[in-house]
């Protein structure tokens, strides 16, 4: 079914998801892989926690390119609510149109509720706009940081991922032609109520291998040095062995690798990497911790590997 | 019932034994999500029962262990030699329910051992009783008067205030309900009488509780546990880490609803109790683990400790330091406080305590509540400032 706006309806097996996942540059391990297969297969949400800067977000541009759909994402934040994740009515236009059908025609309640509580009128946010039965490409929706958005939210969500559909009183029931692939990531900055991570699937993202974290450099930093690929991973991976405030997680190694091959710079060495420092790490308790001597024999440990 | 289903629900069963939570519908889904994966293939079955069943990252290493002794005592459990994978897993579904049935079962007479609630001790007898216990050190206390002690705390309100978060909600307040002005004006013909209006809702303030349960705090843990476990089932939102050199977080273990369960799976969960003491570092652990998940919501810290530090007092400043800038309230109750002669000159104490916001005793039934109403009043004033030097 080629014209279908089924989500992932033309992913074949779990390795050619790897596939077209590694196409767009985005190297996923086996455990994600099957997850992310089962998620579009069983149309359930999936769950991904892990710490910042793992991926979590950018393994939901990769689905949506790789699958061929459009990218929802709703950034959760404290207060978050329904006008802003879901709907609003236009108030400004309603109420000219109000006046407009008062001037012209007369007021009459029954019609002029009718008229004003009109798709027309509707402001479609993210919530709403991915389970819109108008669409015609299937969507994928990024709920991101879920635990930044408090429990109301939750709770909102509850019904949305059970039944993907979504009551707004003055109109109706909407409900989703072919459900949308759902991503959610959290931080752990707080537990997320269990009732929601139940309909979902799990996934915790670690921090990649030294190896697989290498190859994700080099498909995402063309443009650097292979030695200097490996020798910025290398001490980042040194780096997340100390106890520090802020891990640097794999964005900041990216950042990193990015921000000294714009240096020119084609090797790594004591004083690029004390110039550089602020790139990957980010709390001054931890850069004065380091600087000196331990960055050095951390350094000399990463080159030596 | 097929071999597939069997081992599936054996392995359901396995996993309820070992402490986790498998609701019938995640058996389900397992089912489905099975026939999805080849099933010859060690490492996409335990992807996929992974992803099903756990929904905890401290739980996945168990997980992992469990799915390695299952599998290798079944040789590959899920794959029914030269059956149709697809049929056996509607079978499987199909006889899930009845399963499920016995599952309830075995659930609810769970729950009917645990689910009965201690009977409250009767409170303090006489006025001469309680005023005389009221100032007794917790230290001399005997089994009894714990119990008794236990009743006095649950009738003290602990309200760490509130705070104003950024959720609204209709009610008296500074913004205009634009929707609610619109849906009423149809009602008197597109006129708008009266504009309705928004304000922020408040929600209870969050504690947090850090224990110093090492040697020289012994005489109190107990006490303090009794204290934390209380408040935990009547605030609802506490936090409770407790550490000598090291820190463990007891909030869950702490909210085991009977006393006695919830002692007994604090004291599993902590490795070095009545170990010597090193504030600096527990905080600083405290920090680097735990800090961005249980302090964001701007909450009450209370520390309990004697001071007794034997680490550097420069750490031990800095990490109070840290603490008090990432906390709406940090106070620092010291058993201590109270007894003849205690003056706080230790060198950790000294250094850390400008960086206090309250500096108050724990030691008598009369402290804690006098804390109550200290919490109390703080909570009305959202401004940082000292109410007492003690």
């Amino acid at each position: 079914m080629l014209s279908g706006n089924l989500a992932g309806d033309g992913v074949a097996s779990i390795s050619d998801l790897e596939q077209r996942l590694t196409a767009r540059r985005y190297v996923a391990d086996r455990g994600l892989a099957v997850s992310l297969y089962l998620a579009l297969r069983l149309r359930r949400p999936l769950f991904l926690e892990g710490e910042a800067g793992v991926g979590k977000t950018s393994l939901a541009t990769a689905v949506a390119e790789a699958i061929d759909a459009d990218l929802i994402r709703l950034q959760c934040y404290e207060g978050l609510d329904v006008t802003h994740a879901v709907y609003e009515w236009d108030y400004a236009r309603q109420l000219l149109e109000l006046r407009i059908l008062e001037a012209t025609e007369g007021l009459e309640r029954a019609s002029a509720r009718r008229e004003l509580y009109s798709d027309a009128f509707l402001i479609k946010r993210p919530l709403l706009q991915a389970i819109d039965p108008a669409r015609t490409r299937p969507a994928v929706l990024l709920i991101d940081e879920i635990d930044r958005a408090d429990e109301e939210f939750e709770g909102y969500l509850l019904e949305l991922l059970a039944e993907f559909q979504i009551t707004i009183p003055e109109l109706g029931t909407v409900r989703a032609k072919e459900p949308p692939l759902v991503i959610l990531t959290s931080n752990r900055t707080r537990e997320v109520h269990d009732a929601l991570k139940r309909r979902c699937l799990y996934q915790w993202i670690e921090y990649p291998s030294f190896a697989k974290e290498v190859e994700i450099v080099r498909a995402r930093v063309p443009q650097a040095a292979a030695q200097l690929a490996r020798q910025v991973t290398a001490l980042v991976q040194e780096l997340r062995s100390v106890e520090l405030y802020k891990v640097p997680g794999v964005s900041e190694t990216l950042d990193w690798v990015a921000a000294i091959a714009t240096l020119d710079r084609r090797a790594l060495d004591i004083q690029t990497v004390e110039e550089t420092i602020g790139v990957v790490l980010k709390a001054k308790e931890d850069i004065d911790a380091l600087r000196g001597e331990r960055l050095a024999g951390l350094l000399e440990r990463a080159m030596a590997r | 019932m097929t071999t597939f289903t069997d081992n599936l629900l054996s392995f359901g069963r396995l996993l309820r034994r070992s402490g986790f939570e498998v609701p019938v519908g995640n058996v389900l889904d397992l089912t489905g999500a099975l026939t999805l994966v080849n099933l010859a293939v060690r490492d996409e079955v335990f992807h996929a029962c992974r992803t099903v069943l756990v929904r905890r990252h401290d739980q996945l290493a168990a997980f992992e262990k469990i799915f390695d002794a299952f599998w290798r005592q079944h040789g590959n459990p899920f794959a029914s030699p030269a059956t149709n994978t697809t049929r056996d897993a509607q079978a499987a579904a199909a006889s899930v329910p009845v399963a499920a049935a016995a599952i309830h079962d075995g659930e609810l007479s769970n729950e009917d051992q645990v689910g009965v609630e201690e009977p409250t001790a009767g409170g303090l007898q006489t006025w001469s009783d309680a005023a005389a216990l009221a100032r007794k050190d917790f230290a001399e206390f005997t089994a009894e008067e714990v119990a008794e002690a236990r009743a006095f705390i649950d009738r003290l309100a602990w309200i760490p205030g509130e705070r104003r978060t950024r959720r609204w909600i209709r009610g008296r307040g500074s913004r205009a309900d634009l929707r609610r002005a619109l849906s009423r004006s149809l009602r008197t013909g597109g006129d708008v009488l009266v504009i309705p209006t928004r304000r922020r809702r408040v929600r209870l303030r969050p504690l947090v509780l850090l224990c110093d349960v090492s040697g020289s705090m012994e005489r109190y843990s107990r006490m303090l546990l009794h204290f934390a476990h209380r408040v935990a089932h009547q605030h609802g939102r506490l936090e409770v880490f407790l550490f000598s050199t090291t820190l463990t977080r007891v909030t869950r273990q702490l909210r085991i609803r009977k006393l006695d369960a919830a002692a007994a799976a604090v004291s599993d969960a902590v490795p070095d109790w009545s170990g010597g003491t090193r504030i600096g570092p527990a905080l600083q652990q405290f920090h680097r683990r735990w800090s961005r998940r249980v302090l964001h919501e701007g909450p009450v810290v209370l520390l309990i400790s004697d001071g007794w530090d034997r680490g550097d007092p420069k750490v031990l400043r800095d990490e109070i330091a840290r603490l008090q800038r990432s906390c709406h309230r940090l106070i620092w109750l010291n058993p201590l406080i109270g007894t003849v002669d205690y003056a706080p000159l230790t060198r950790g104490l000294q250094a850390a305590l400008p960086f206090v916001d309250d500096f108050l005793p724990a030691r008598t039934l009369t402290d804690f509540k006098e804390l109550a109403l200290h919490l109390n009043a703080v909570a009305a004033d959202s401004r940082r400032r000292r109410l007492k030097d003690s």
